[in-house]
């Protein structure tokens, strides 16, 4: 089994590699934009697939996290002559100010900040059954909003933060999403992704076959969070500019629509659906304007996007109820049908 | 000496008492049968003894340790395993991947070893693979290990289930009601399975089990349980004849 998953796996590592190296000559500057943006959604999409498909614990919390991982990739980034411009509603907090780290060590600060809040989190919620981290997780993502806006001192407040340099390329962003995805699908593949796919089928019989089942849950949390920190400092980069408001629930809900798309489970369905939902709602972008079908001209319907877009959803959750790919991998269509 | 010992235990569910003050011992490489009517306690014993449930009063010993209060999950590693009344594998794992996470306390590699596929992840993972396909070949599975492991039919997953139980190296080995939904062919491959089981691993098995054939068959000693209280508890010929036995199962004639 290892052997088969190696030999694919190079396969297809050495295609994304290609991919990410060519995509500048290959897509505009608005297509690398998207692409950009797709990249980063895997990152999120596919940690947030490991507590939620793969592990199996309804949890709504990536806005939270990615709140987290932005802010504290910003005030890392910006200098302190900035920041004095910036904050308007109150002074920055003297912490605040000091905080200053190139991107690298900023992006992993903030996955380490988020998976360190995500611990905090996971120590009462798991020590119980049940649907609760949903509930948790949901709460919470509004208090860090909430946080947000009453925090001037940290945050600016609703102002947000803006200028935050652009110094990430599209190849890095690239080469961090294969990163992640490998780290990640590195995970399923040992002990520890098999025992939280047992916590997924069946948290009973895992525990009675020797599985620190709170245990495995907390890691898995932990791990999403701490990517999901890292993909939202790279999206304050990629945006340059971010305010409470681009983290609301709304950011959960596209991830959670782009892993179930994809198949809840599959790491591969993950980064199918981030192609999908983000590209695809993008693409799909032409129907907000003036249409010409068959030479009758239609007037400008803002929104005929997301009805479409709602409907193509509909019809593929109709053919295929797991998603697109169910649980399987890439590396398992090959394989003979199990 | 004994492998597991139960002094007095006693659990209650509100006001139902599941088990009542009940003792028995199990010597090392038998195989012991827990019996009686439904609702008699079999499982809730079952579930004390693997740490699922805590006792009310009394004491568990495995192998002259104390696991009373012990998690279930840590009670695996000091060598008890056990199997469900209704078939619980893994659903979206193959026969090989359930052996597997019955092997995982029998690895120790960190998670940053395996998040960077460090040497010993690759060494370990390996010996695992191989110890699993030995366990499979054991038990005449390895011609299933790819399969997912729901799909097979309901005797082959009786058999996973016990396979993946052996994989977490027990000392002793608890099935409950293993030849339930089987014929009578099924039944005798069981029992010589569970033969051949006990005297490869050398390993203790304690099972509940109604079918008395199959019990008589195979067990050296059984204990009978009714409300809740040991009515019962030597010889498994023994047991046929006793007069407690009987009226537990068929009732009472006299008063009927």
């Amino acid at each position: 089994m290892i052997r088969s998953i190696n030999k694919n796996f190079i396969l297809y590592l050495l295609i994304s590699i290609a991919f990410v190296s060519f995509s500048p000559y290959l897509f505009e500057d608005y297509g690398i934009r998207i692409l950009n943006n797709i990249f980063i959604f895997i990152i999120l999409a596919v940690s947030y697939n490991l507590i939620n498909g793969v592990t199996g614990q309804l949890s709504l919390e990536p806005n939270g996290f990615v709140a987290i991982g932005a802010y504290v990739t910003a005030l890392s980034l910006l200098s302190e002559d900035l920041k004095w411009d910036l904050f308007q509603l109150e002074d920055p907090a003297p912490w605040v100010l000091a905080l200053s780290f190139d991107i690298f060590p900023a992006l992993l600060l903030s996955g380490v900040v988020a998976s360190i809040v995500a611990f905090i989190l996971a120590v009462p919620v798991f020590r119980v059954r049940g649907d609760y981290l949903a509930i948790v997780t949901l709460g919470f993502g509004f208090i860090i909003k909430v946080f947000a806006i009453n925090s001037p001192e940290i945050t600016n407040g609703s102002i947000g933060l803006n200028e935050i340099p652009s110094v990430l390329d599209s190849y890095t962003i690239g080469f961090i999403a294969i990163v992640v995805v490998i780290l990640i699908l590195n995970i399923i593949y040992s002990k520890f992704g098999r025992a939280m796919k047992a916590v997924r089928d069946d948290e009973d019989a895992a525990s009675a076959i020797g599985i620190d089942t709170f245990k495995i849950k907390t890691l898995a949390f932990v791990t999403s969070a701490f990517f999901e920190g890292i993909g939202g400092g790279m999206l304050a980069v990629l945006l340059t500019t971010i305010s409470p408001d681009l983290f609301t629930f709304f950011l959960t809900f596209q991830l959670l629509i782009i892993i179930v798309l994809g198949g809840l489970g599959s790491t591969s369905g993950a980064i199918i659906g981030s192609f999908l939902v983000i590209g695809g709602s993008e693409w799909l972008r032409f129907l907000d304007g003036p249409i010409d079908i068959f030479g009758i001209q239609t007037d400008a319907h803002p929104g005929t996007r997301m009805v479409v877009f709602s409907l193509i959803l509909i019809i593929v959750m109709l053919f295929a109820r797991e998603g697109i790919m169910g649980k399987r991998e890439f590396s398992d269509i090959f394989r003979k049908k199990r | 000496m004994s492998i597991l010992e139960l002094k007095n235990i006693t659990k209650s569910f509100g006001g139902v008492t599941a088990i009542n003050d009940t003792s028995f011992s199990i010597e090392k490489r038998e195989i012991f049968g827990l019996i009686g009517p439904n609702g008699a306690g079999k499982t809730t014993l079952f579930n004390i003894i693997t740490g699922n449930y805590k006792p009310c009063s009394g004491t568990v010993t495995l192998d002259g340790k104390n696991i009373t209060n012990k998690k279930n999950y840590k009670i695996v590693k000091d060598g008890i395993a056990r199997t469900f009344q209704n078939i619980r594998l893994f659903s979206s794992m193959s026969v090989k991947e359930n052996i597997l996470i019955g092997l995982e306390n029998s690895t120790s590699y960190t998670y940053l070893e395996a998040m960077f596929r460090l040497p010993r992840y690759f060494l370990q993972e390996r010996k695992i693979s191989k110890r699993a396909d030995e366990i499979l070949e054991f038990l005449e599975l390895e011609k299933y290990k790819d399969e997912i492991a729901t799909s097979l039919s309901y005797g082959i997953q009786r058999k996973v289930e016990i396979a993946r139980a052996i994989a977490t190296d027990p000392k002793l080995l608890l099935l409950d009601e293993p030849a339930a939904g089987m014929n009578p062919n099924e039944t005798d491959e069981l029992a010589k399975l569970l033969f051949k089981i006990r005297d490869h691993f050398d390993i203790t098995i304690l099972l509940i089990e109604h079918d008395m054939k199959f019990v008589n068959h195979l067990c050296d000693r059984v204990m009978v349980l009714d409300y809740g209280k040991t009515i019962f508890e030597g010889l498994t010929e023994d047991a046929i004849k006793d007069q407690e036995v009987i009226k537990a199962y068929l009732g009472d004639f006299k008063h009927a």
